[in-house]
């Protein structure tokens, strides 16, 4: 493997961590939006690489599908949603943007210890994929702990899983990748589906998930 | 071949598969409740006798699916509830119906998602490919996160919500895991569909990369511990079984939670046949402990009937994995044995507390009272599935919590020390409100509910039977499964 083609392959990567690192500090809806939908195209542009690399021509459709429904479905689907109840203003944070911040680089040290630590052995561009990807699913929960409001857990949790979807096609020759990346598109489409299905606004009247704790059969 | 095998294409394994699957399509366009409950408990009972076949003669395993002697286990275990749930549901379904609860546009919904769900748990626990294994518990995962919000309701939705962001959290943790098990093998068993295949990941376990697994260990865990309920990881569980329908409730307590446990089970295995890996016992044995005691504790707390039995089942689970984790053939024959009798008795308390929620309308145990005077079947059988659950003499999981406690003590005697504060403390609270609930003046409706009676006394007379007597067979076949379990 020549060493250019090793190199793109990391700046992809890598990349998505910076932009995981970048969606914890938006504070507007549409932003956040925006930068997870260019989360999405550098992870196909990712895996599209990878494909061209490992000669495996089925990681194109993988990173097809993840264009098309990150990159532009899911996001408008999302866009869509904010306008309707009116909630492009701010984003509550649990915590403030700084401490954030900080967890969010704890925790890329943290993965790229551990998993250079536990990949000794394996091939260099595997163990490096792995632990940015690693890196970009524990910022992933990270934003789904540091929101309140339902839209942006969703986005979080969706980073999350472009995370497992950039782990998945690192691992060179890894079997049903296809197959999880249609399940994984499966469960974001539930999700967005249940954004639009449960009405949260209309049930709720508010998407902030710690108003939904209020209706808790503990303290009926 | 097998009796159903000789006159159907397909082998038993598949059978377990398709007929759910099949039932499932039909259901999603069959209109009416009368016919689709019936077909429901008609599907149900087919797919049992398809996994009671396989204990007569198991086919040769697959690339993608395969029985063995602890998967069967399982399925045996999963269809027998699924079938017993089946008979309530259709009970309990028709008087949702009756009082609008459950309009007829979610039945046919509901029906089909039931079949869905039997077949991602057997899908789930005879899959021969960790991958396949891992779909099959993400999509148990969405059906039963449909069921729970079917209600519609603040407190359902909310509760679906939250079990969704949990579990996909806790099933995508588990498919990095996953990856990492792959990436572990690939070096020993070349590239491709040969490094998930868990017979042959199970084989040559011990040329794998150690560091590794241990951290896909770590993973999978938290990922499939979250399904298993244990704490901290457990904060869906109780919504979740509180708002769905309550043959959900039995259907999760009792068999979705063990698969979970299930696809652990096989991981601990594959680390086990690893000489240079980590004991993944003390891991599991912490989170166990930790589950036992902070659910006892949580028990005291509740105020909902349905919510007070799903802390007592992250306590059960918390003991079984804790049985699982200590190791050994005495303890794992006790952790086999619990979370069988487990999914029988606590499927068994949800058929009679669906009943006795419908009959009273509420679900709060303050008004809930005197139910052995106002429905006395009902009443005597909630009684006896608490004595049970509790861990009462002679019942059968007096016996499997007595051999998990006296196993421990011969080996960890400060850990014993914890295990039986925990179960006492669960004890106590379980005996308060039971006797609230079951005797004193009767409150609310003393009108007679129809009910079905024949699953839940199937199961609570089939857990005081173990408590008398196990047939010699059973008791060899657990044995060499817990041999298997190292």
């Amino acid at each position: 493997m020549s060493s250019h083609l090793f190199d793109i392959a990391h700046m992809l990567a890598g990349g998505l961590v910076l932009l995981s690192l970048a969606l914890l500090y938006q504070d507007r809806m549409f932003g956040l939006l925006n930068v997870f939908a260019l989360h999405a195209v550098v992870l196909s542009a990712s895996v599209a690489w990878q494909g061209h690399i490992q000669g495996a021509p089925h990681l194109y459709i993988t990173a097809l599908i993840a264009l098309l429904l990150k990159a532009v479905i899911i996001p408008l689907a999302l866009r869509r949603i904010v306008v309707r109840l009116g909630i492009h203003r701010t984003i509550e944070t649990v915590v403030g943007i700084g401490p954030t911040m900080l967890a969010g680089m704890a925790l890329v040290a943290l993965s790229m210890v551990v998993m250079l630590k536990a990949t000794a052995t394996a091939d260099p561009l595997a163990r490096e994929d792995l632990a940015f990807a690693l890196s970009v699913v524990l910022l992933g929960l990270l934003m789904m702990v540091s929101r309140r409001n339902a839209v942006s857990q969703v986005v979080g949790f969706m980073s999350l899983e472009n995370g497992m979807i950039l782990a998945a096609t690192g691992a060179k020759g890894m079997p049903l990748v296809v197959e999880i990346s249609v399940a994984f598109s499966v469960l974001v489409a539930f999700i967005v589906i249940g954004v639009f299905l449960f009405r949260i606004r209309e049930r709720f009247d508010t998407v902030d998930v710690a108003a939904l704790d209020a209706f808790r059969g503990e303290r009926r | 071949m097998t009796f159903i095998g000789l006159q159907l294409p397909f082998d038993a394994t598949s059978a377990v598969l398709i007929v759910p699957a099949g039932a499932a399509a039909l259901l999603a366009l069959l209109p009416g409740y009368w016919l689709s409950a019936r077909l429901n408990v008609l599907a149900s009972l087919a797919t049992l006798l398809a996994a009671l076949s396989l204990l007569i003669e198991r086919p040769a395993p697959s690339a993608y699916l395969f029985v063995d002697d602890l998967n069967i286990v399982f399925v045996v275990l999963a269809t027998f509830v699924g079938f017993t749930t089946s008979v309530f549901s259709a009970s309990y379904i028709g008087h949702e119906l009756e009082i609008g609860k459950l309009t007829p546009r979610y039945l046919r919904f509901y029906h089909a998602m039931y079949q869905t769900l039997m077949f991602a748990m057997n899908l789930a626990l005879v899959a021969n490919n960790i991958g396949l294994m891992w779909v099959a518990i993400e999509i148990a995962t969405l059906t039963t996160v449909l069921m729970v919000g079917i209600y519609r309701t603040h407190e359902a939705l909310e509760a679906a919500w939250k079990y969704f962001i949990l579990g996909s959290v806790g099933i995508a943790l588990a498919l990095f895991g996953t990856i990492l098990v792959y990436m572990a093998a690939r070096p020993v068993l070349g590239e491709g569909q040969d490094a998930m295949v868990w017979t042959a990941l199970i084989a040559r376990a011990g040329g794998f990369a150690p560091e590794l697994l241990n951290v896909a260990f770590v993973f999978l865990m938290l990922g499939y511990g979250t399904k298993v309920g244990l704490a901290p990881l457990h904060a869906w569980l109780p919504d979740a079984h509180a708002e769905g329908p309550t043959p959900i409730s039995a259907v999760l307590s009792g068999l979705l939670l063990n698969v979970a446990l299930y696809a652990l089970l096989r991981f601990k295995m594959l680390l086990a046949a690893n000489p240079a890996a980590i004991a993944p016992g003390p891991l599991m044995v912490t989170m166990g402990l930790l589950s036992l005691i902070f659910a006892g504790f949580m028990l005291y707390r509740r105020r909902d009937i349905k919510r007070m039995f799903a802390y007592s089942s992250i306590e059960h689970m918390g003991l079984i994995t804790f049985a699982f984790g200590m190791g050994g053939p005495l303890a794992n024959f006790a952790g086999l044995l619990h979370m069988s009798l487990h999914s029988l008795t606590k499927s068994a308390i949800f058929f009679a507390v669906g009943h006795i929620a419908q009959a009273k309308g509420t679900q709060r145990i303050s008004e809930i009272r005197g139910l052995t005077e106002s429905h006395p079947v009902l009443g005597w059988g909630l009684v006896l599935g608490v004595v049970a659950i509790a861990g009462l003499p002679p019942l059968g999981l007096f016996m499997s919590e007595f051999l998990i406690v006296s196993s421990t003590f011969v080996r960890a005697p400060l850990l014993a020390i914890l295990l039986v504060l925990g179960l006492l403390i669960a004890f106590g609270a379980l005996m308060l409100r039971m006797s609230e609930v079951a005797f004193g003046a009767p409150t609310g409706s003393t009108a007679p509910v129809k009910a079905s009676y024949v699953p839940l006394f199937a199961h609570l007379a089939l857990v005081a039977g173990a408590g008398v007597y196990l047939p010699g067979p059973l008791v060899a076949w657990f044995q060499s499964v817990a041999r298997l379990l190292g």
